[in-house]
């Protein structure tokens, strides 16, 4: 359990950190005349600030979900029946396929920051053929698997790779889920452009999380 | 149907939008609505729980009298007593119910900052909650693994329900996980982002911050039982063996070879801990506000109070495997998580001391809600001293299978959280519905509830300090106990069937009170939160009219020297009322 404790300490110490900054020196029943700083927000409405808290929010809730699945990995590894799995290599071209996809995403996010909005078509489609890929080379890796008599129950590993691969590849689809509402509004030519950038925005950063968590399970998979 | 959030609007437009009875009661936005939908579904599983637990006290005061509970139903009521109670009741009320309800207006902002997503939260509790139901009636029944679904006994040969009954628990925990994760991105992202003007965090009332923190550890914490959940459904329908060692059962090999039941337990209580700090937190921050209310009194130390659930939130992560002392673990690791068990009686304490020296010298009035609170103050000190004896691993292994530890974790977060659930109803229930009920018999039904719960669990702690073990369908040959044991237990049923049957009381009152009830002051209690100065009592869809309310004060400005009021509402300005307490300030 030390890798979900080790994650849970850093998420703690971050919020920790940031309530002493909001509660200290205070003194609150003394008034004060209200000042804008004490006001945070909008009001009640969806902004792009909650927006993007929500997501951090929901990025931290992941990565604990992943960050005990680890753990359950390192404890159970540790047990005699345990026998290493030899990964396909097609996995290789599948966290390849993730990078770039990253890459372009970010690159369609400056984009749509910058205002070019001819690039944002070829962007998304892009990313979306590239994650696309990823997840249909993920199944073939199953496929693999499966055809050379790895099947779920045969180790704890292999158990382990098609949870947490078939784990990862959920979020992955429902990314896509949001890529497509987007990518739809630009393909369609509906919904502002302001409207557009913020999705855009938010997708992004899932996708770069989405692509850390990969590399670390990736690695993980690859050195046990 | 498309949202259109209140900020964008024009403030000059009617507020009229949900028009139908379907848009407006059924798939409502509105947060008070769903705080109410949640509220309901999560009473109504909670009585079926109730009903459980009556069965299995039937059977353990009178055995072998009622020849329809069986030892495999038995274990089947305790599974599904347990998990409803902790999961569906306690936790859907407090965050689901009183979360909604309380958020938007305590902060003063419209509604929660994603309304769909707070409907479509509500709507998949229902789907969990209904999958749960179903699980009555598949074949083989309900699972009778006990709620804390140990493997490999969950899923073998033997325990009731190992086909549907199991893996319907689990695919409703996991659903009920992903309702809870929508409402809790809510409920933070509006307590971060939607306050109103003047509103600081510093100036929020407790109920707002045990919510708050509340749900952050409910999203750190659920992702552990939904790990669990999916590893053992593939333990049961892919053969895989995550947690279930090599056994054969009945003969008959599974399948199986060298899992971890151990495993399990971990994953579990890393979860299951927390979730005891899940439902006290907001139970702590409800009954501070409760008790300043009607003790007309600041609460004593604010800041402490905030902190110590801070606190306790952290520290319920560290805490886990004193659940597992009898796994069979290093003792040098039972030191630790002894040591951070006692650690947390520090935070706690404080919160006691602070409600306690509220009380001194309050003006106390002891209404109904105030006689809750005050009976949660009297369980909750009892359940936590038996606490404070389980965490240390030598007491903890002669106890842990005896009736002490059902007495001391039914008083401390079964009792405990109950009535302040009671008492918050009583209390925000004119706000609710806009009418009064009859305090006579809220009276009533708060001295026949307390008196039956001390009835029934005061008892069970000498039941296990004779060794009563828990868990048992019948004693069977256990010549170490004297028969007094089983008149106690007699006893105890008959105590269990007068509160379950007390409860009828709050029922028919909060009936009588919808149908004929007098109409309620819009702050029949003096309070200074905000959710008692809507322009519209009951509030109306967006809360505040035209006009959002701007704060001025913390949420605790009671019996102020020199005010001819004995409270300030927090958006009473400084032109209008004294700044406070001759302690500097704004003057």
């Amino acid at each position: 359990m030390t890798i979900a404790l080790v994650f849970l300490g850093i998420i703690l110490a971050t919020l920790l950190g940031w309530l002493v900054k909001q509660t200290i020196n205070t003194t609150p029943w003394e008034m004060e005349a209200v000042s804008d700083t004490a006001h945070h927000g909008p009001l009640g409405g969806t902004t792009d600030k909650s927006k993007l808290i929500a997501l951090v929010t929901f990025l931290a809730v992941a990565s604990s979900f992943f960050a005990l699945i680890l753990s359950a990995y390192a404890l159970r590894m540790e047990l005699g029946d345990w026998v290493p799995l030899t990964e396909p290599q097609l996995l290789w071209m599948n966290t390849v396929m993730l990078i770039v996809a990253s890459i372009v995403f970010q690159w369609t996010r400056n984009a749509s920051v910058n205002d070019q909005q001819s690039r944002l078509k070829p962007g998304l489609l892009i990313t979306g053929v590239l994650t696309l890929g990823f997840v249909l080379g993920q199944f073939v890796a199953w496929q693999q698997l499966q055809n050379s008599g790895q099947l779920v129950s045969s180790n704890p590993s292999n158990a382990f790779f098609y949870f947490l691969t078939g784990a990862h590849a959920v979020h992955i689809l429902g990314g896509l889920y949001v890529w497509a509402r987007a990518t739809l509004r630009v393909v369609l030519g509906t919904g502002s452009a302001e409207g557009i950038r913020r999705s855009i925005e938010l997708c992004a950063i899932y996708w770069h999380f989405l692509l850390i968590v990969w590399l670390v399970l990736f690695g993980l998979l690859l050195s046990t | 149907m498309s949202y259109v959030a209140f900020a964008d609007r024009d403030h000059e437009q009617e507020h009229h939008d949900p028009e139908t009875f379907i848009t407006k009661y059924i798939w409502s936005q509105d947060h008070k609505v769903i705080a109410i939908q949640y509220g309901l579904t999560a009473i109504f599983v909670g009585l079926i729980a109730l009903g459980l637990s009556v069965m299995m006290r039937l059977q353990l005061g009178f055995p072998n009298e009622f020849n329809f509970i069986n030892p495999e139903n038995y274990y089947q009521f305790i599974t599904m007593h347990g998990m409803i109670m902790v999961v569906y009741l306690l936790t859907a009320l407090f965050l689901g119910g009183f979360g909604n309800y309380l958020i938007p207006l305590m902060c003063g902002s419209r509604d929660m900052v994603f309304p769909y997503l707070n409907m479509l939260s509500y709507w998949t509790y229902l789907v969990s909650v209904i999958i749960l139901v179903a699980s009555f009636f598949v074949d083989g029944g309900s699972t009778g693994a006990g709620w804390t679904l140990y493997p490999p006994q969950a899923i073998s040969q033997g325990t009731p329900g190992i086909d549907g009954g199991i893996i319907l628990m689990l695919v409703s925990l996991a659903v009920f996980i992903v309702a809870f994760t929508m409402g809790g991105l809510n409920y933070v992202t509006t307590v971060l982002q939607a306050r109103c003007k003047g509103m600081t965090l510093m100036r929020l009332p407790l109920s707002v911050w045990g919510i708050f923190i509340a749900t952050i550890l409910g999203l750190l914490a659920f992702p552990a039982l939904l790990v669990s959940a999916i590893m053992m459904l593939f333990d049961k329908t892919l053969m895989t063996s995550f947690f279930m060692p090599a056994v054969s059962s009945m003969g008959i090999d599974p399948g199986y070879s060298g899992g971890s039941p151990i495993l399990f337990q971990h994953l579990f209580w890393f979860f299951g801990h927390p979730e005891v700090y899940i439902v006290a937190l907001p139970a702590f921050g409800i009954v501070s506000d409760l008790i300043s209310t009607h003790a007309r009194k600041n609460i004593f130390g604010y800041r402490m109070m905030v902190w110590a659930i801070i606190m306790i939130g952290g520290l319920s992560f560290v805490v886990w495997a004193h659940h597992m002392y009898v796994s069979g673990m290093n003792p040098y690791f039972g030191f630790f998580f002894a040591t951070t068990t006692l650690i947390i009686a520090v935070p706690t304490a404080i919160k006691v001391y602070n409600w306690v020296l509220t009380l001194w010298q309050g003006n106390i009035h002891l209404r109904v809600p105030m006689l809750f609170s005050i009976g949660f103050i009297f369980t909750f000190i009892h359940g936590g001293l038996t606490g404070l004896f389980l965490g240390n691993v030598t007491i903890d292994l002669p106890l842990s299978d005896t009736y002490f530890v059902v007495a001391h974790f039914h008083m401390v977060m079964g009792v405990s959280p109950v009535l302040v659930v009671l008492g918050a109803i009583y209390h925000w229930w004119p706000k609710i519905s806009g009418k009064m009920y009859n305090e006579t018999l809220g009276k009533w039904h708060f001295w026949m509830t307390f008196l039956g719960a001390y009835a029934i669990y005061l008892p069970m702690h000498y039941l296990g300090f004779a060794g009563v073990p828990r868990r048992y369908f019948a004693m069977g040959n256990t010549d170490f106990l004297p028969d007094s044991a089983q008149d106690l237990n007699a006893a105890i049923t008959i105590s269990a069937i007068f509160v379950a049957a007390s409860q009828l009381l709050f029922f028919i009152n909060m009936i009588w009170s919808l149908k004929s009830g007098p109409k309620s002051d819009p702050n029949p209690w003096d309070a200074t939160t905000l959710e008692w100065h809507t322009p519209d009592h009951p509030p109306k869809h967006g809360n505040w009219g035209h006009e959002l309310p701007e704060v001025h004060r913390w949420a605790y400005d009671y019996s102020v020297p020199g005010y001819e009021d004995d409270f300030i509402p927090q958006n009473v300005g400084a032109d209008k009322a004294p700044a406070g307490r001759d302690r500097g300030g704004e003057h």
